[in-house]
């Protein structure tokens, strides 16, 4: 397995700033003044029972959602002012892993890879845009898939080809959205190895949306606790699950019985 | 204390919920007319999408056109014979089928078949994020399956309608061939004597605002589609009835400004 590396994290380079952020769907507050900073090559874990607002929060940062209040800053930039052209700018730089992955049904794994490719990059001939395609997927280890349809692919499958689509942008910055969620623990400890092997390989900054403490523990820098709408505990993963808190050591026992 | 939220409507539920449902709609109408004159065009998608509009209808075109063809002839063919009129059969079904008949059928064929099919298909990207995905990736969605699809619609409908058309004027033919001896030619220069340039160009343009609303409708239920799978069959249902309902009422607005038209 490729074991997580903690390394020096340069404190003064933010990639992602959130300030005061707030959101409802009516009548339910789901984020409540949120406050994080995630810096250049970090990964961090956002844990939290499910509807806690954590898939909210990275949909907020990637400009799927509209915040009620708040600022979000991604590579420098203010999402909420951004006009559309601006904001396709900046999401090119931002790689996005949905929780069921979210392949395109209608085109087989090469295509899948290649759409996001040839609609960004004009001048990309179709043997290059297959070629990085073949290249992406070798890294994924599924190079053997290409001409397979989603259908046919299994779980952990389908969320490596999830990945490898939103490494065919080379981003800056990769989101997580429940990676290991699912998955059988050896597929998970997959997934966990190729989290880590995206971060050293590309060097991307990652938000990994999480339930998973064996994920969280194993890919990430920080982990970032989010309970009733707000960061409860930022920090290691020691610091953070040393606590009196009951929500938090409830969460804790939770994964450890798992 | 009670510190509840109350929720506050202009009119009521109902009546705001139909308001704001027309809004979306109307603002969802205005931004594929936007998006529609701004590049990338994705021609391409637009070949596809025609290809995948046409080609799957055909087949249920063909056969309707041609049952619709013979059983109008069959049911007219004794009225006009108490009259001693029957040799205005060919006339009489040239105009039905070009004015009225091809044009309707081959929009509510595409309705149940087409519409329903878009409704599904983007209802159920919707759903599993697929959309999102393309979003994320600055793909266009809006641009890359909306405006592709109701072009697709828009120019292919139109087609199909004057394909019903002949089919069906043919399937006509041969009841009348089976009943007096008349060649091909002479029946349709029979059917086409009564119909003048107006009366086409105003089934055309007809067609191409019923593939038009088809189009827009499917995408609007599909690309809003909510409530997991259960939103999918609701978008593709919706998709359909209100398609129908729109072609009907556009039928009896566009045939009262072409009689406006005709007057003047």
């Amino acid at each position: 397995m490729q074991i997580f590396k903690p390394h020096v994290i340069n404190k003064e380079e933010s990639v992602i700033s959130i300030t005061g952020l707030y959101k409802s769907f009516d009548d339910l507050d789901v984020l409540k003044g949120i406050d994080f900073n995630l810096y250049k090559a970090e990964n961090v874990a956002v844990l939290g029972k499910s509807g806690s607002g954590k898939s909210v929060l990275i949909k907020i940062i990637v400009g799927l959602l509209k915040p009620d209040r708040g600022e979000v800053v991604v590579l420098g930039k203010h999402v909420n002012q951004l006009n559309r052209k601006e904001l396709d700018d900046l999401r090119l730089h931002i790689g996005f892993s949905f929780q069921n992955s979210a392949l395109y049904d209608s085109m087989n794994v090469l295509q899948n890879l290649t759409f996001p490719l040839t609609m960004n990059r004009k001048n990309l001939t179709k043997s290059e845009a297959n070629d990085a395609a073949e290249e992406i997927l070798d890294s994924v280890g599924l190079k053997d898939k290409l001409n397979q349809m989603p259908s046919d692919l299994s779980g952990g499958q389908r969320k490596r080809i999830g990945i490898a689509r939103t490494l065919i942008l080379k981003p800056q910055i990769m989101l997580y959205d429940e990676p290991t969620s699912g998955l059988d623990p050896v597929t998970s400890t997959e997934i966990i190895e190729l989290i880590n092997e995206v971060q050293q390989k590309y060097n991307t900054s990652s938000i990994i949306i999480t339930h998973d403490l064996t994920c969280a523990k194993n890919t990430s820098n920080r982990i970032a606790m989010l309970l009733d709408g707000r960061f409860l505990k930022i920090g290691k993963f020691d610091e953070v699950f040393d606590t009196d808190d009951e929500q938090v050591k409830g969460f804790f026992n939770y994964n450890f019985i798992q | 204390m009670m510190n509840k939220k109350v929720r506050k409507y202009v009119f009521s539920k109902v009546l705001d919920e139909y308001f704001s449902g027309n809004h979306k709609a109307y603002r969802f109408i205005a931004l594929f007319f936007k998006e529609l004159f701004k590049r990338p065009f994705h021609l391409r998608e637009v070949i596809n999408q025609c290809f995948e509009v046409g080609l799957k209808s055909l087949a249920l075109i063909s056969l309707t056109g041609f049952i619709v063809g013979i059983v109008f002839t069959k049911q007219s063919r004794p009225s006009l014979e108490e009259f001693g009129a029957t040799s205005w059969l060919p006339s009489l079904i040239g105009i039905a089928i070009i004015k009225a008949l091809g044009p309707l059928v081959t929009a509510l064929i595409c309705a149940g078949k087409v519409g329903s099919s878009i409704g599904a298909e983007l209802g159920s990207m919707r759903v599993t994020e697929q959309i999102d995905a393309m979003e994320v990736s600055a793909i266009n969605p809006f641009k890359y399956l909306v405006v592709t699809r109701v072009v697709a619609t828009t120019i292919t409908i139109p087609v199909l309608a004057l394909y019903c058309s002949f089919v069906a004027l043919y399937g006509s033919y041969l009841n009348v061939h089976a009943e007096e001896t008349s060649s091909l030619i002479s029946f349709y220069q029979s059917a086409f004597k009564t119909i003048n340039f107006l009366d086409i160009a105003i089934s055309v343009v007809k067609t191409i605002v019923y593939g038009f609303t088809i189009g827009i409708v499917g995408c609007y239920k599909g690309f809003n589609a909510t409530q997991g799978t259960r939103g999918v069959g609701k978008a593709a249902n919706q998709a359909v009835v209100l398609a129908m309902f729109l072609i009907f009422i556009e039928e009896v607005i566009i045939v009262q400004i072409a009689n406006w038209i005709r007057y003047f």
